[in-house]
């Protein structure tokens, strides 16, 4: 009995390695790979060049990434920050806005990039005639995004003790004045972190983009202009470009997963300060 | 006075997300009716031809739905037991003075962006089933290994901290009983802690069913019906990021219409994780 | 007046006088309804959804669940909770925030607010060099007397305590005890607290809660040496409690 007891675990245990060692590996093996190849075909060319069909730099998609990142934010994240804060700190627990709005948050969280993008392009692109342009792009990441950013803001500002709110009240704060003054600032590091975790997912994103943001290889000269992100100029160069389009493809995903790394590195160490201010 | 205006602004930022459902519920489903008049909806669920420029076109999308399927139980097939089974290791055999690095790792896989999975499916997995097996590697085969590791984050995620959320005193007490590590973890752990980790494999299902870019790069997206893992095949995501940007007319109309159709599988699914945390619920109380 | 929290009745016609400038004890085992009473006279109870008051507390003759200003009303009554909880900001911060609330702005007068309230909190000489830096970085006892200083900076009239002590030490405890005693003289000052000594050696009236209802309340002497009722007795005297 007992041997077959230990061969049974030992299995097991053999599995829960064996599946640990697949995740590490598949990781690591992307990584370098996109990485090891970046570095080989790396020309600063290729990066801040000015863009032509012999030179096919990623300059202007860098301006139009920064741009992208810019002004989703600029909409999506004061948004969902007063959703979170009207859902815990105003509506009634259980309410039935509250049961509605997450029901929504979570069917928005759940539906595919490729449907956001064929929304808005008929929505903001055909209905509202931005057509394929920096706006109707941004337009449509930010309601993506909204989900993310509301359920961790919502986290954080849960984690602030009652304590905080309590001695607010009591100096004669009022409500609004305890929520942005105490609450808001107080929760500051966690909804930081959702907001660069965002950042990163404008950045990898390219379903949703590609037919609102559209994929013209140009410097956008205005908010109307379609041009391309990263991840885009990565996708058409990986289509369209051959093998110099490959070079470009490792160039751009070693800047993609740089930045990428960057930010989950920023996201966790701010995170990670949440709840230590508490805890005394 | 001020205070009431407040809670009004904010009331309404909360309510541009349920506004936001809506309007995508309504311009997908309004987007989509055209073409499903013109053809009829049975004939497009189950047609197997999606020829568009013939006269007259037909769309039928079915080998999509199937390919769709076929893909997403490729990825639950390789994900869901690697991606299972390292959540116990995260939760329960990570030494303390890795943990940290894991969980950043698994944040990391997470925060890839799906162009990357696909190009490196691209470079490296198609020609090695290529040169391995049969055909030119574009394949089923392709597009679930690429979505098995993409899901991995989720399941991963979602079913760690439903481990961690099993009190402590399941665990011991098995342990106490003379079961070893493994037994108290595969016969008291992981079915305390079911719903969450079915939770975390629906959440996966959906995000393979509605990735795009990387299984548009591997799957060859030839519109058929697969007799084997080597053969290529077309997705429904697929089908949309393939032919939107030169569609016009009813054909525009059908592909919205896929749109749709993934649409209604993201909700079903969503309707799956909603009994499932029902059922939670009430088990747990 | 009477206090329901839905459907449990809280408080039981309780009726009591307050004096000014003395300090009021409530006493009694916890679940009693003393923190209860002490925080529907700020109305911080107005933050329970559930919570239901019958009867009235007046305030230099106003009702206060009349039609008043309830920022103000806190402002005239300061309080200070059982855990001390400073802001997540700097020392100077955290009292001046009071008065910034308040509309204070002009940067010469909220100096003199925080140096005078740090000062009457007998916390100045040890936090003067460090007002920028953290209030959490400061013990507990010192953050006790910070958040009394911040109190004191929005210049209530009355004080509540609910509790100040528990979570100190027997050093600090005696420091914030030495504290009352003094600003006794300027403010009416209520607490609450379940150490019997501390009630016996500060307040000057004491009234004892059991279930809801005040058993007895009278000068503290008084009960102490003379209670009249059996059960408190019974309380002070260690039987339980």
């Amino acid at each position: 009995m007992a041997s077959r007891k230990n061969v049974f675990s030992i299995i097991l245990k053999v599995f829960v390695y064996l599946a640990m060692g697949v995740t590490v590996l598949s990781l690591a093996g992307i990584l370098s790979y996109i990485l090891v190849n970046g570095v080989k075909t790396f020309k600063w060319s290729l990066i801040f060049g000015k863009f032509s069909s012999q030179n096919p730099s990623m300059s202007f998609a860098i301006v139009t990434t920064c741009v992208t990142i810019f002004l989703t934010l600029l909409m999506a994240a004061p948004l969902s920050v007063f959703c979170a804060v009207y859902l815990t700190e105003y509506a009634k627990r259980g309410s039935k806005i509250v049961r509605y709005v997450r029901l929504a948050t979570e069917t928005l969280a759940g539906i595919p990039s490729i449907v956001f993008g064929l929304f808005g392009a008929i929505f903001f692109g055909t209905v509202l005639g931005f057509g394929y342009s920096i706006l109707t792009g941004c337009f449509t990441v930010a309601i993506m995004l909204l989900p993310v950013i509301i359920r961790q803001t919502e986290e954080a500002i849960k984690a602030v003790p009652d304590l905080y709110r309590e001695g607010s009240y009591g100096l004669g704060a009022s409500k609004l004045r305890t929520v942005f003054k105490i609450v808001v600032p107080s929760a500051a590091p966690g909804i930081v972190s959702a907001i660069i975790l965002s950042m990163g997912r404008i950045i990898g994103e390219t379903a949703a983009l590609i037919f609102t943001l559209g994929s013209v290889a140009q410097l956008p000269g205005s908010l109307l202009d379609s041009s391309r992100t990263l991840a885009v100029h990565m996708y058409i160069a990986t289509r369209d470009g051959g093998a110099a389009g490959r070079e470009v493809a490792f160039l751009t995903g070693t800047v993609l997963v740089f930045i990428i790394f960057l930010m989950n590195v920023a996201a966790s160490y701010i995170g990670g300060k949440v709840g230590k201010d508490f805890e005394n | 006075m001020k205070e009431k205006i407040a809670e009004y602004f904010f009331l309404i930022c909360s309510l541009i997300s349920i506004g936001a459902v809506a309007l995508i519920c309504f311009f997908i489903f309004r987007g989509a009716y055209p073409a499903v008049q013109t053809v009829g909806l049975w004939p497009f669920l189950t047609g197997g031809l999606w020829k568009p420029t013939d006269i007259p076109p037909l769309f039928g999308i079915f080998n999509m739905i199937v390919g769709s399927v076929y893909v997403t139980a490729g990825a639950c097939l390789i994900g869901v037991p690697v991606g299972v089974f390292t959540a116990v290791y995260m939760a329960k055999y990570c030494p303390q003075k890795i943990y940290a690095g894991m969980s950043q790792l698994v944040s990391l896989l997470a925060g890839i962006p799906s162009i990357i999975y696909g190009f490196f499916g691209m470079m490296l997995i198609v020609p090695f089933i290529a040169d391995n097996f049969s055909g030119n590697g574009n394949s089923v085969l392709a597009a679930s290994i690429v979505l098995g590791v993409m899901v991995l984050p989720t399941i991963i995620k979602v079913s760690e901290v439903s481990l961690k959320a099993v009190p402590k005193t399941y665990y011991e007490g098995a342990l106490a009983l003379g079961a070893t590590k493994e037994q108290s973890i595969f016969f008291v752990l992981i079915p305390a802690a079911k719903s969450g980790i079915l939770t975390g494999i629906v959440l996966g299902i959906g995000r393979a069913i509605g990735e795009t870019m990387a299984v548009v790069m591997v799957a060859g997206n030839a519109n058929i019906l697969p007799e084997t893992i080597f053969k290529s095949v077309r997705t429904l995501t697929a089908n949309i990021v393939l032919e939107m940007g030169y569609a016009s007319g009813t054909h525009f109309d059908a592909i919205v219409a896929t749109g749709a159709v993934l649409f209604v599988f993201i909700l079903l699914l969503n309707l799956v994780l909603g009994v499932i945390n029902k059922g939670s619920k009430t088990a747990g109380t | 007046m009477n206090l329901h929290y839905g459907a449990f009745h809280a408080l039981h016609n309780v009726n009591l006088g307050i004096d000014e400038n003395e300090i009021t004890a409530f006493i009694g085992p916890s679940g009693c309804g003393k923190s209860t009473l002490l925080k529907s006279l700020n109305r911080m109870n107005d933050l329970v959804q559930t919570c239901r008051i019958t009867g009235k507390i007046t305030l230099d003759g106003e009702d206060i669940y009349g039609n008043i200003d309830v920022n103000m009303l806190r402002k005239r009554m300061g309080m200070v909770f059982q855990k001390p909880n400073p802001f997540p900001m700097s020392i100077y911060d955290n009292v001046a925030y009071g008065p910034r609330t308040h509309g204070i702005k002009k940067k010469s007068e909220l100096d003199r607010i925080v140096e005078e309230s740090l000062k009457n909190a007998a916390i100045w000489d040890e936090v003067k060099d460090r007002l920028k830096k953290s209030a959490l970085a400061v013990s507990g006892g010192q953050q006790q007397r910070l958040c009394i200083a911040r109190a004191l900076a929005v210049k209530p009239e009355v004080l509540l305590l609910d509790e100040p002590t528990s979570a100190l030490d027997p050093i600090s405890t005696v420091k914030i005890e030495d504290l009352l005693l003094e600003l006794r003289e300027r403010y009416t000052i209520v607490i609450v607290t379940h150490n019997m000594g501390q009630a016996a050696r500060i307040s000057d009236k004491t009234a004892f809660f059991l279930h809801g209802e005040i058993v007895e309340s009278g000068l503290t002497m008084d009960i102490f040496s003379n209670p009249s009722d059996r059960k408190t007795e019974d309380y002070i005297t260690g039987r339980f409690g």
